[in-house]
């Protein structure tokens, strides 16, 4: 049976898959690309498009849930290209906010470094050990020096992730400011992608 | 890259198994031995120009050229350039002193409402240790920075760098009012970072697109000489 396939980030995955359930979308299957791909953003246009040409023909649809992600207007291009939609908004930070909030607010906050639920959960594999800071804690000034705070944009309430956010926060040497964005304008991108 | 660094008296060295020490101690972002190393070099009565050049550009040739190949990645290389700018720390003065051959003058920032800046400062250092004289202008520079630091009228060449998808536009602004003051072609326009690719460089009228601080050696002593080669014709 046909229906629409969701080809998202491996870093929204758990949130894709609640608002699936919590909605009752039964029509959305739910495919990821690795989440690591975002520590390569050259990569994520081309490997979105192989998985776009392998699966469009099993589905009516392909929504592509990725936002532009550091591929400079690439993957914005390719989607086009394809004939598929994607997520406005230039990251899941922004859509979590919400596109406009952001784009207001964020003028006045660009010394913020983001997290959300998923990056609390995987800080170390995707923020700490890439970037070297396990083997060389020296260089956490030159990385995050510049920064003035930790926003941690909460999806969910729970208070796990709060506690590590807290640990997060002193490792960075950032105070921390916890927000509630819930799925922001990811659940209004999903919520368009009709059955057919 | 060696094993047994602690076994290596640095004072004992020849010179030029030191030079061959001190490129694998910057490949190994081994601040405190390059100090050493360079402090030697200078005792035995080494120009300032050849120990940058012979050591630690030659090291950080190296490195780049691993970190492009996939070898070193950017925590190694970040460790390195530390160890290379505790070296340029003792040689900068010394190389204006000693009048060491300049290649030309650039003015550098990351665009305004970006504060991302390890790539500048790689680039930065690269070209200092390549004989730029190099102003960085830090983070979120907007256009009247740039201008108004271009207007001291010694600069060959303006870098600019963005992280983000959402600050790469602002080099388009910069180069646009550029080219309303009618001052775009008196510099060479470089830009750079993450997300920018070659034809985003085009397609805002930059002169080049410089994908590492490497390339963005090659490509400014590259310009530069045809800015030089067009002047003399």
């Amino acid at each position: 049976m046909k229906s629409q396939l969701i080809l998202a980030c491996g870093a929204l995955a758990r949130e894709i898959q609640a608002l699936i359930d919590l909605n009752g979308w039964d029509h959305l299957h739910l495919h990821c690309l690795p989440a690591k791909l975002h520590l390569y953003p050259d990569k994520i246009t081309q490997e979105v498009e192989k998985a776009v040409l392998k699966f469009r023909a099993d589905f009516d649809t392909i929504f592509v849930a990725y936002a532009d992600c550091g591929t400079g207007g690439g993957l914005q291009a390719k989607c086009a290209e394809l004939g598929v939609e994607m997520i406005p908004g230039p990251h899941c930070y922004s859509f979590y906010e919400g596109n406009d909030r952001f784009a207001e607010t964020s003028v006045d906050e660009i010394t913020a470094f983001y997290l959300t639920d998923f990056l609390v959960n995987q800080f170390d594999a995707f923020v700490w050990k890439p970037m070297g800071l396990d083997r060389h804690p020296e260089l956490r000034d030159t990385y995050f020096g510049n920064y003035t705070k930790l926003v941690y944009q909460a999806q969910t309430n729970n208070p796990d992730l709060d506690a590590k956010a807290i640990v997060i926060a002193a490792k960075m040497g950032l105070p921390l400011e916890r927000r509630f964005t819930g799925y922001g304008d990811l659940e209004v991108a999903l919520a368009a992608v009709h059955p057919t | 890259m060696s094993d047994d660094q602690d076994d290596i008296i640095l004072s004992e060295l020849s010179d030029d198994d030191l030079v061959l020490q001190m490129q694998d101690d910057l490949y190994d972002g081994m601040k405190p031995e390059i100090i050493e190393s360079v402090n030697i070099l200078l005792e035995r009565k080494w120009l300032p120009y050849d120990i940058l050049t012979k050591a630690l550009v030659e090291g950080m040739r190296v490195v780049g050229d691993d970190f492009r190949d996939g070898i070193l990645f950017v925590p190694e290389v970040l460790l390195a350039a530390g160890a290379m700018k505790g070296g340029m720390s003792i040689l900068k003065p010394l190389l204006i002193e000693t009048g060491a051959p300049r290649l030309g003058a650039m003015v550098i920032g990351t665009v305004k409402g970006d504060i991302h800046d390890i790539g500048k400062n790689l680039v930065t250092m690269m070209m200092e240790g390549a004989g730029f004289d190099v102003t960085d202008l830090g983070i979120n520079n907007a256009v009247e920075g740039y201008l108004g630091e271009l207007e001291s009228g010694k600069y060959d060449i303006l870098g600019m760098s963005a992280l983000l998808t959402t600050t790469m536009p602002y080099m388009k602004i910069v180069i646009d009012t550029m080219v309303e003051k009618g001052i775009r072609d008196d510099y060479i326009v470089l830009c750079g970072g993450a997300p920018l690719n070659a034809e985003f460089g085009a397609a805002i009228g930059a002169d080049a697109y410089c994908s590492d601080a490497a390339v963005a050696v090659e490509t400014a002593k590259e310009l530069m000489a045809k800015k030089h080669n067009q002047v003399g014709a």
